[in-house]
């Protein structure tokens, strides 16, 4: 089962460095991984998507390391949560209407066209990119790259409405 | 130290050390940390010019185990620090505190496969609570500051410093260090009072308590504590490898070592316990064979000062996060509380199924006078000649499980090991570092000849430095652990374990490095030898002892088997 798990770090040479060399010392695995910066000086945050069946393991793994200020993981029900994606999809001047048309329901911005491809930008919840891959991966992926996903704790109690319009979100 | 013209890096260095208290680096000097080496003539910290650095940091061990203080190492960069890891990683096991200090090439050097450049930092991010790498001479006030308190507090442990030629050679003043930039240190000391009164509760209602004795009450200091709360809740003490010392062995609540290699009392009470009480151990391998038959009928206490091991191998039915003397503080004033400490409930029943163990199961070896000599009989033979008034140290193998059986350990710190990694050669120095910091101490390395040959060359560093330690070497002219593996579990098909009991010449090499040199082969001559050993007391002594080549320890609990299993003897296998 995936879990994501946000993590504040000190903003110091190493770190990531250190999360990943724990990861592998003890056998853990990363699905995916976002490192940025925060509104804080000196801080950064390291969202971790894991496969790890011991999870409680991990975080204190985690805590463990002198760099690491707080990890917290995130319930999907109260995560907002996000990827990015840029994916290429075969579309011959007869299927470019359909692929363009399914797109939009997904609010994807073409910004790449050729004679025989389309390439998107996609960006929502991991659902989102997952709903819009089973849509369009018929027409044909030629290439796709795809961001870690980076997450935010709710501040909302209610399940708020979709903060970007479309299909499956 | 007399103020330098140009005050330094490396003079911010060495006065930073002076402020923690160092009085003694263990080192080697090279190109990269050539620089603090000048300001080291002026210091009074004494150096100790180890001939290995991989010697150097185990005598840093020896230091802390033997003292409970940080020990210090100091090496170059490249070949320098990577000699460094074993230690790193010896000291990251058994959370044992030392400080390493390692030149880096010029920071403009730094990523172009420089000369002696290695990526240090880097290689101890995985052997080492936290390393540093220093960017700017001003920090290093602060930075060794952090490094001493992130060695020795919480879970203590091995940190290094990385510091590059230029900064050691620029220019910068000392200030009066300060904590200020751990936001994300801070270790939990005491134990929360919910789980104290929990935990209370499950030991008064027990009927089989054991309290499993880990190396964290040695470093939290709370032998005392524990004499106590043994005494006053009435439950008998296993003492892991690491733990050996931290309640009197002639205690009648001391049941001695438990695990693979432990006593079959030990071993046993946990297996047939109700409510085990595990105190700063971290129910390692060697203790519980396999963990899914570990203990089946307890319920677990489990006390750390580090979160990650409690729940990491068993569950865990009351965890309490806290340094080991702090939480047995607590629960001696919350049993003292509920009840006068006379009042322990007596566990008649219990106790005596473990009188009838220990009768029942002893250790047991048998000594032909006519010999050959048995390491164990020599243990027993030099522990009654000194009284057990020593600080030993042991290498790892089968000596090291016969010392830790054999050895009536009675005060904490007086036992130097490698437990975790299992590091032959760790006796040497140790030894070596435990006696520089406890001078007035008897300090005797019981080692055997395959561990001796891997670090025995500190010995020259022993004599040269006037660091006069005993070192008894067990020649049984092999690999013994492994062996007795091959013997046991592939057929008595021997391969690569056989050293030969020839050479070296132990007497001559060890007069070849300044010491004086014994040799014993025969359980008469035994009682002389320690006593020509013992009456030497200005240089080393190596005493080569001849033991009986095929003789194999025991108990034994199998790799991964159950320890309702324990195996006494060879044929029960």
């Amino acid at each position: 089962m995936q879990h994501t798990l946000t993590v504040l770090v000190e903003d110091k040479p190493g770190v990531l460095a250190r999360i990943s060399a724990m990861f592998s010392n003890r056998g853990f695995n990363i699905h995916s991984l976002a490192v940025g910066p925060t509104h804080q000086d000196g801080r950064s945050r390291i969202t971790l998507v894991v496969d790890a069946p011991e999870l409680e393991q991990l975080k204190k793994q985690l805590n463990k390391l002198v760099n690491v200020i707080k990890v917290q993981e995130m319930e999907p029900a109260e995560a907002l949560e996000r990827e990015v994606m840029i994916i290429r999809i075969s579309a011959q001047p007869a299927t470019r209407g359909e692929v363009r048309d399914t797109a939009s329901l997904f609010d994807a911005r073409v910004i790449d066209i050729s004679s025989s491809a389309m390439t998107f930008e996609v960006a929502g919840t991991p659902q989102h990119l997952r709903t819009f891959l089973e849509h369009l991966g018929p027409y044909g992926v030629i290439d796709l790259v795809k961001s870690g996903r980076i997450a935010m704790k709710r501040e909302s109690e209610l399940s708020p409405a979709p903060v970007v319009a479309g299909v499956g979100k | 130290m007399t103020e330098p013209a140009k005050f330094t890096g490396s003079h911010s260095l060495l006065r930073s050390l002076e402020h923690e208290g160092v009085e003694i680096i263990f080192g080697v000097p090279g190109g990269a940390i050539l620089p603090a080496y000048d300001p080291l003539l002026d210091s009074p910290i004494r150096h100790v010019l180890a001939r290995h650095e991989q010697g150097a940091g185990h005598m840093a061990e020896g230091y802390a185990q033997a003292t409970g203080l940080v020990g210090v190492v100091m090496a170059t960069s490249g070949p320098g620090a990577t000699n460094l890891i074993t230690p790193l990683q010896n000291a990251l096991m058994d959370s044992t505190p030392i400080v390493a200090i390692t030149g880096q090439v010029p920071t403009s050097a730094i990523g172009s496969d420089a000369f002696q450049e290695a990526y240090t930092t880097g290689l101890a991010m995985h052997c080492t609570k936290h390393s540093y790498m220093v960017t700017d001479a001003d920090d290093i006030p602060n930075l060794i500051h952090e490094a001493f308190h992130l060695a020795s507090t919480g879970r203590p442990g091995p940190v290094l410093v990385d510091i590059p030629k230029d900064v050691l050679n620029q220019i910068t003043t000392w200030r009066e260090p300060h904590l200020h930039n751990l936001p994300g240190y801070k270790p939990t000391v005491s134990g929360h009072p919910m789980q104290i009164r929990a935990a209370l509760d499950m030991i008064e209602q027990a009927e089989r308590p054991v309290l499993y004795v880990g190396g964290g009450v040695i470093k939290a200091g709370a032998a005392p504590e524990l004499l106590a709360f043994a005494e006053a809740v009435n439950a008998p003490v296993v003492t892991t490898l690491m733990a050996r010392g931290a309640i009197p062995d002639d205690h009648r609540l001391a049941l001695g070592m438990p695990g693979m290699h432990g006593l079959y009392t030990a071993t046993t009470a946990i297996q047939k316990s109700d409510v085990l009480v595990s105190l700063g151990a971290r129910f390692d391998d060697r203790v519980t064979g396999d963990p899914n038959a570990f203990a089946p009928d307890a319920r677990i206490i489990h006390v750390d000062v580090d979160p990650a091991e409690i729940g990491k191998v068993r569950a865990a039915d009351v965890p309490i996060v806290g340094d080991a003397r702090s939480v047995l503080v607590d629960l001696l004033a919350g049993l003292s509380a509920r009840r006068k400490a006379s009042d322990a409930p007596a566990r008649e029943e219990w106790f005596a199924r473990l009188d009838q163990w220990k009768e029942q199961y002893p250790l047991a070896y048998e000594q032909d006078p006519d010999g050959p000599i048995k390491v164990q009989h020599f243990i027993e033979r030099l522990y009654a000649i000194t009284g057990g008034e020593a600080v030993v140290a042991a290498g790892v193998g089968q000596h090291q499980m016969w010392v830790s059986q054999f050895w009536g350990f009675r005060k904490p710190r007086s036992w130097v090991n490698s437990g975790g990694l299992g590091t032959m050669g760790f006796a040497v120095p140790a030894a070596v570092g435990a006696k520089a910091a406890r001078p007035d101490d008897l300090v005797i390395a019981l080692d055997g000849d395959g561990c001796f040959q891997m670090t025995c060359q500190e010995l020259i560093t022993a004599t040269t430095e006037e660091i006069p330690v005993k070192i008894i070497v067990f020649n049984n002219g092999g690999y013994g652990m492994v062996k007795q593996w091959q013997n046991l579990f592939y057929g008595g098909r021997l391969s690569a374990v056989d050293l030969g009991f020839t050479y070296p010449d132990y007497p001559k090499l060890a007069e070849a490095m300044g010491c004086v040199g014994l040799r014993v082969d025969h359980p008469s001559e035994i009682d002389n030898a320690i006593e020509k050993a013992l009456s030497v007391n200005d240089r080393p002594v190596v005493l080569e002892v001849v033991v009986d080549g095929e003789e194999m320890c025991f108990p034994m609990v199998p790799a991964g088997g159950s320890n309702d299993r324990v195996v006494m003897r060879r044929e029960d296998l």
